[in-house]
């Protein structure tokens, strides 16, 4: 399975120049690659363009050749720095994960969540906890791809080891792709097979 | 050299109301003591949402209504009151808070820095000392006029940091200084830290970036649960972490993606869920009976803290 991306290039309404610049990046599920760049390069920019976030781009990104669907479920899932961003405030836990899919004790707790945590309501659980949540989530079966933008930045080493684990047996078992954006070079070095600098690949 | 800022045994609490009109009190920092020496830097570090950013609040006396705390706070031997910190605080305490969400979005910079001026004549002095200031911080004439959503996120760290020094303080806590900044924005802000303290500024940094805290810091208490679990040197944090001495810090220190990235299961207990024991009794490898009902004190051991039966006499 390939992730593509041709020719992207990307840039803000209101802005002069580019923030991104015909970059030309290929992604496979055989392997674990590492994005690295600095703040405000386009790293997020870039993730949003190729799980369909952000559609005002010019160039194309395929998955296996086809492009990604325009409504229904995308393939390429993000998980974001921020779990309490992404989450309904309103809804409990339990029905986060249900709007994914119907989900089994038994990954609930290879990800380590507590029975109890589904019955609360995001701002009741800690970032490390909801993260949990936001990844397990995104591991619906149809996800073919998973991109994740700074996921553990915000968590204590211990976390970060727990959760990365689970993502990887699971990334391993079901043969998914996985690009893991960071700026902890160290971490990047430990999970990574592979590891592309953004300004390598940007153009501008 | 006399502690600058001592906290002694200070909890915090919230008032909630769970179901109409029933309350419950939920507490979110036990215990807590620390204290800070002149020109030294103390890191306090925990994981996110853990209730650290609270200590800070505490310590600036601006702590929300429904909050409840107890304990003492002392700056220079002598404690303080509410009334004390409001005086204190932006003067010879400031506070550098996490973004720049914290600034007024429709003041200018410079009018937002330099604050409320009683006379003409004040203002006249600020502003020169704050164009000082900023200009040591790199921040040209053009920033003065900006409003903070023009500024970048490493421009914005330091118009907060020099924002912080412009009164001259003592004391300098940090709530988060480093997340979502890139390397070289972080050795930046980290070393302004480290120009603080040769200016015999005491610094709190409150932080869950463990290479920040290693970066700059002289000593570092761990934060778990809402306790203060261990408060280390800094210089401990180094080979297969042999001296460090909470159970909890060598398994933090070894999980580091550059120690090994050694796993370690069970999560920390969520607030309200406190037990009676000790906090990391589930997780901890060499626990004794007694750690699952009696809690654990801090106590000194030579220059370090540590909150864990094992290091107790007797035990």
């Amino acid at each position: 399975m390939e992730l593509k991306g041709t020719n992207i290039s990307f840039k803000y309404s209101t802005a002069h120049d580019y923030l991104l610049k015909d970059i030309n990046i290929e992604l496979n599920n055989n392997k674990v690659t590492g994005l690295i760049g600095d703040s405000g390069s386009g790293k997020s920019t870039l993730c949003k363009i190729l799980s369909n976030y952000v559609r005002k781009y010019e160039g194309e990104v395929t998955l296996d050749g086809n492009k990604l669907p325009k409504k229904g479920f995308c393939p390429v899932q993000l998980i974001y720095q921020h779990p309490e961003k992404v989450m309904n405030p309103k809804w409990k836990m339990e029905r986060v994960l249900e709007e994914s899919f119907g989900i089994d004790d038994e990954l609930l707790s290879e990800f380590g969540i507590q029975k109890s945590w589904l019955t609360r309501f995001p701002q009741e659980l800690s970032g490390g906890e909801l993260q949990r949540f936001s990844v397990l989530r995104s591991l619906n079966p149809n996800t073919k791809f998973l991109i994740a933008d700074e996921m553990t930045t915000m968590l204590d080493a211990i976390t970060q080891v727990q959760i990365l684990d689970s993502v990887l047996k699971i990334v391993k078992k079901r043969k998914m792709g996985f690009l893991l954006v960071s700026h902890d070079m160290d971490l990047v070095d430990t999970i990574c097979d592979d590891k592309i600098y953004l300004k390598d690949i940007n153009n501008i | 050299m006399g502690d600058l800022l001592d906290v002694e045994n200070i909890s915090i609490s919230f008032t909630q109301y769970t179901k109409g009109l029933n309350q419950r009190d939920l507490r979110v920092i036990n215990d807590l003591t620390l204290n800070i020496e002149e020109g030294e830097i103390l890191a306090v570090l925990g994981s996110s949402g853990s209730g650290k950013s609270l200590l800070a609040h505490a310590i600036m006396g601006i702590l929300p209504e429904n909050a409840h705390l107890s304990g003492k706070i002392k700056f220079k031997g002598n404690e303080l009151t509410e009334k004390d910190k409001e005086e204190l605080r932006g003067s010879k305490m400031s506070f550098i808070p996490q973004s720049v969400n914290f600034l007024d979005p429709l003041m200018k910079i410079s009018d937002q820095a330099i604050g409320n001026c009683k006379s003409d004549e004040e203002r006249r002095e600020k502003r020169i000392k704050q164009r000082e200031i900023f200009e040591h911080y790199n921040l040209g004439p053009e920033v003065d006029e900006m409003y903070p959503h023009q500024l970048s996120g490493g421009m914005a760290r330091r118009v907060l940091v020099s924002t912080a020094l412009l009164s001259d303080p003592e004391l300098v806590i940090a709530d988060e200084p480093t997340p979502g900044l890139d390397e070289k924005t972080v050795e930046e802000t980290l070393n302004h830290f480290r120009h603080m303290k040769e200016d015999n500024i005491g610094v709190l940094l409150i932080t869950h970036d463990i290479h920040a805290a290693l970066d700059v810091a002289d000593r570092i208490g761990i934060f778990y649960s809402g306790y203060v679990i261990e408060i280390a040197q800094t210089k401990d944090f180094s080979g297969d972490g042999e001296n460090l001495l909470h159970p909890y810090t060598k398994a933090l220190y070894n999980a580091l993606p550059a120690n090994g990235f050694n796993l370690v299961k069970g999560h920390q207990p969520l607030h309200g869920e406190i037990r009676n024991g000790c906090p990391f009794y589930d997780r901890c490898e060499m626990k004794f009976d007694r750690c699952k009902n009696e809690r654990p004190q801090l106590i000194d051991i030579g220059d370090k803290k540590v909150r864990c039966f094992k290091y107790e006499e007797g035990a």
